[in-house]
């Protein structure tokens, strides 16, 4: 077992780094991917026996279920089965149990699944669905966070306090709060009545929706002993297994779990979202594959959400423009299940500070369960909503003290040694570096004329940080296995979703092991049964965590070689290296491919026998330092693994005619301690750039009485080839992280954490107007300039 | 629901498919032809993911009726790579980095050379328009222009507009 234990940073040296890692070579996964070869979950073939299943939805954001009627149903030629929360009795949830596969007795939002059928087309079972006849009785619902914490708010889970929950998240008994995460540091009142500027503001971040293009799917299959096969668009096969075997009282042996690629997940696809309904209907059609897929409607109301925050902000600086105290209320709209928001509740908490060194800070981050769809974990996990209104704060205390927002950030932000808002000491880090270049390289300082006389520019910087927001001891493993010419098989659990970790664990692989990056295979699809344990494709975590499975277990399988290798030449392993594939001694000069002795060993002289046998490398990582958090304070020795740092900085250009804002140019420069493919390290800073660039200046789930009004691309608008800025720089900022794999650290869902502020930030550059909570659309822009007498 | 026996060339071979009424293209091609290149990503012609040539044209095969394909030539992701060569369009893509999840590519791919065959030497204005209907939520789309403008250079280079 690699674990780490100490936290002293390791001197950085430049290029230290073996090869392949620290190249951009070629994605592994492109060829198959551009020639329409890859496969997808919706692209297995399961032949004719195969049924598909639809689901019964509640209409109603909370109500009583007091009968469900199937008969008719039942008794549509073709319908095989329909199954219903009597079924399913059990409890899931990753952090906290609170939801059942199907309701039992209360539905909690409008889509929450009522029933569900399986028949031999999916027109019969849509057909089926309009034959089951539901009623409810509709309950007053909770449709605000700030409104569900009243104490004369309905209970949504009058039952809370029975759940089972993880020992780090708190839920309130006889409230809706699954969670509250709570920061008291110094003396806030105090730092706040001495303050030379104080600013104070709300923000109200609306929901969004993640938007893979590929929709969600799931196919169950059950065995006549009981035993699942899962087969499905997963960002977490092993937490699905675990999750849907403890709900349905079954071992997790008997539950095989198969992940091919992941067309787009964002966190949409992590944890369990519908995967439990096609395995749940299965279990009443043994034998027999059921094929559920979401429609695109399907996909914007009843898949997990990003969830929408309601924060208020009170900072303050000394008449220096050092910040001194912060006082910060969140309220989440954690949906009708706790799901990830409880977790997200604790990620904003702790990182409440924004990335600056504060020394007074009061926080309360409260998860509250609402009628609308749940809070899942989106790219970011809560900080970009968080940060959203953090970074404008921010701005606006700098510019009240009459400091440059650039210079203020660079002054306040988090250093090595900084007492963090938990009592952590932060560890190295280049987020100084970050705002720095970031800004230079959108020429801050300087303003341009705008391309025409009716419109206006401006330049915004957002800085950020944010630390995997997981289980303490999330782990990972991976195993490598030799083939007889030499090249290797690589084993491990995490997925690829786009990210490109399956070319960057190739990369690590080779450059551990000694061979070239294209003699690596990835043991692909992802598959429980014989893939490594990997916690979850969340979090930004793989390339640090997973990475330092497979570095374990490349150096396994190179100790192995050696030791088999020094053996037969009666020379030490410390005089023998592996060299693109060969073993050579420094000592003696000899030198042999490794063609055979992988898998094979060595004859001994003589024909006298034989040494060695398969190489099998093995490794894992869990990290295992990190401390629990007082309830009442939060404080605690190490709160997280660590933080990515980084920054953003924009120009745009706004039309007084129209309100419509365009980003003309955005830079990104993020710390992520060392970039093993430099180039797809730029292409998630370009793709977080324009999602966040989406969120910020069209996402909005718009909910009405709970009703997803806009689920479809035509009403719920994302961006497209037409928005995306020419002008993007990714800024790459390596100060190596002490226990990551050859200095690394995530840096996936970081990319567009900063970019709601920053535009913000540019549009009041632009404007003089702050434009509050996005999205910015032009029609809000367009009505704040009248608004400010702007525009008439 | 009816059925209908059609003739219908795909990829250059012609096959003889019985099809309902309501079928797609899109769930032909995908679940009677086995040809699970072309995406699934809306069944509402929004995303994109299911760009095929339908006689030449890019069309969304989720918004067309199989039985309108009567006597008609498809080609789908999987005929632009030939003999294991692929296409100077796929190849820009690998080289840009211009792929990550994946789904949208083959759609991207379609698109992508449609444009390239009636316009070998595109403005970024006209790759950006040519795409707009084509949605990604991975790659924030310039290494996709950059990829197709790149193509076209080679396509140029080789004197034949890019296609092949």
């Amino acid at each position: 077992m690699d674990t780490v234990e100490t936290t002293t940073p390791r001197p950085h040296q430049e290029n230290a780094a073996p090869r392949p890692v620290g190249e951009s070579v070629t994605r592994l996964d492109a060829h198959e991917k551009v020639t329409g070869e890859a496969l997808f979950a919706d692209d297995l073939q399961f032949g004719p026996n195969m049924l598909y299943a639809r689901i019964k939805r509640s209409p109603h954001p909370h109500a009583r279920i007091l009968k469900i009627d199937a008969s008719q149903a039942l008794a549509l030629p073709g319908v095989k089965t329909v199954v219903t929360g009597q079924s399913t009795p059990g409890f899931i949830g990753l952090y906290l149990k609170d939801r059942h596969i199907f309701c039992t007795d209360r539905a909690r939002f409008v889509g929450d699944p009522v029933a569900g059928v399986a028949a031999v087309t999916e027109e019969i079972a849509e057909r089926a669905l309009d034959l089951i006849h539901v009623e409810y009785e509709v309950l007053p619902p909770v449709l605000d966070p700030e409104d569900g914490v009243r104490p004369d708010a309905e209970l949504l889970h009058p039952e809370l306090d029975s759940y089972e929950v993880a020992n780090f998240i708190f839920p309130q008994p006889g409230t809706n709060i699954p969670n509250l995460f709570k920061i008291r540091k110094g003396d806030v009142d105090k730092a706040l009545s001495e303050a030379a500027a104080v600013v104070h503001h709300s923000f109200r971040v609306p929901h969004v929706q993640h938007v893979p293009i590929e929709p969600h799917v799931a196919i169950a299959k059950v065995d006549e002993r009981g035993r699942v096969t899962l087969w499905g668009s997963s960002q977490s096969p092993f937490a699905q297994r675990n999750l849907i075997a403890s709900a349905l009282g079954i071992s997790q042996a008997d539950l095989e779990v198969v992940a091919p690629y992941v067309g787009g997940g964002f966190g949409c696809k992590a944890g369990v979202s519908m995967e439990a309904l096609a395995v749940a209907i299965a279990m009443q059609v043994r034998g027999r594959p059921v094929k559920l897929r979401l429609t695109r409607e399907e996909e914007f109301y009843t898949t997990f959400v990003r969830q929408g925050l309601v924060a208020h902000f009170t900072m303050a600086c000394d008449a220096e423009g050092n910040l001194t105290a912060m006082d910060n209320k969140f309220y989440w709209d954690g949906g009708a299940y706790a799901e990830y928001g409880v977790n997200m509740t604790r990620g904003a908490g702790y990182s409440s500070s924004g990335p600056y060194d504060v020394p007074n800070v009061r926080t309360d981050s409260f998860c509250v369960y609402t009628n609308h769809p749940v809070g899942g974990p989106m790219r970011g996990f809560g900080q970009p909503e968080m940060q959203c209104g953090l970074e404008q704060c921010i701005n606006r205390l700098a510019l009240e003290i009459g400091m440059d927002p650039m210079e203020f950030r660079r002054r306040n932000c988090v250093k090595e040694g900084s007492n963090l808002v938990t009592g952590m000491k932060m560890h190295a880090t280049g987020i100084g570096e970050c705002i720095e270049k970031a800004a230079e390289a959108i020429g801050w300082g300087h303003k341009d004329p705008p391309s025409a006389p009716h419109k206006r520019r401006g330049k915004g910087i957002a800085a950020m940080w944010k630390a995997p927001a997981m289980s303490p001891n999330a782990g990972s493993s991976a195993w490598i296995e030799m083939s007889e010419d030499g090249k290797c098989t690589l084993g491990l659990g995490g997925q690829e979703i786009g990210q490109g970790t399956f070319t960057v664990m190739a990369q690590m692989a080779a450059a551990t092991l000694g061979i070239p990056y294209d003699w690596v295979r990835i043991a692909s699809p992802v598959d429980t049964k014989y893939s490594p344990y990997e916690w979850q494709t969340v979090a930004s975590r793989l390339t640090w965590s997973m990475g330092n499975a497979v570095v374990a277990a490349a150096k396994d399988a190179r100790r192995q070689i050696l030791e088999l290798v020094a053996r037969s030449w009666e020379e030490t392993p410390e005089d023998l290296d592996i060299v693109n594939g060969n073993v050579i001694s420094a000592k003696s000069g000899r030198s042999s491919s490794l063609k055979g002795l992988v898998v094979y060993g060595l004859a001994k002289p003589g024909d006298q026998g034989w040494i060695g046998g398969p190489i099998l490398g093995r490794g894992s990582f869990m990290p295992t330092y990190v401390t629990g958090l007082d309830p009442e304070t939060g404080q605690g020795e190490r709160a997280v693994v660590h933080y990515t740092t980084g920054a953003q900085a924009v120009e745009v250009e706004v039309d007084l005619e129209t309100g419509r804002v365009q980003v003309l140019r955005g830079a990104s420069a993020f710390d992520m301690g060392k970039a093993i493919n430099p180039d797809l390290v730029n292409v998630q800073m370009e793709g977080g750039l324009v999602q966040g660039i989406s969120t910020a200046l069209f996402e909005s789930l718009q909910l009405q009485d709970g009703v997803v009004r806009n689920p479809s691309f035509v009403d719920y608008r994302i961006a497209t080839s037409a928005d995306a800025p020419r002008d993007m720089q990714s800024i790459i900022v390596e100060v190596p992280q002490d226990d990551g794999p050859f200095g690394a650290r995530g840096v996936g869902e970081h990319s567009m954490v900063p970019t709601m502020p920053a535009i913000a930030n540019a549009i009041h550059d632009a404007l003089g107007i702050h434009p509050g909570a996005p999205p910015f659309t032009a029609e809000k822009v367009y009505l704040a300039m009248v608004d400010a007498g702007l525009v008439k | 629901m009816a059925h209908h026996k059609i003739s219908v060339t795909v990829n250059g071979s012609v096959e003889s498919v019985d099809v309902p009424s309501n079928m797609t293209l899109l769930t032909m091609l995908r679940e009677k032809l086995g040809l699970t290149g072309t995406k699934n990503g809306c069944t509402a012609g929004e995303c994109g993911a299911c760009t095929v040539f339908l006689d030449g044209e890019p069309v969304n095969s989720c918004l067309v009726l199989a039985v309108e394909c009567d006597g008609a030539e498809v080609r789908t992701v999987e005929s632009l790579a030939r003999n294991g060569q692929l296409d100077p369009i796929q190849q820009s893509v690998i080289d840009h980095n211009a792929v990550q999840c994946g789904f949208c590519t083959p759609g991207v791919l379609i698109s992508a050379r449609a444009l390239l065959d009636r316009n070998p030497d595109p403005s970024e204005e006209e790759i950006r328009d040519a795409l707009v209907g084509n949605l990604c939520r991975c790659t924030g789309y310039v290494r996709i222009l950059d990829a197709v403008k790149d193509a076209a250079r080679v396509g140029a280079a080789a004197g034949n507009g890019g296609s092949r």
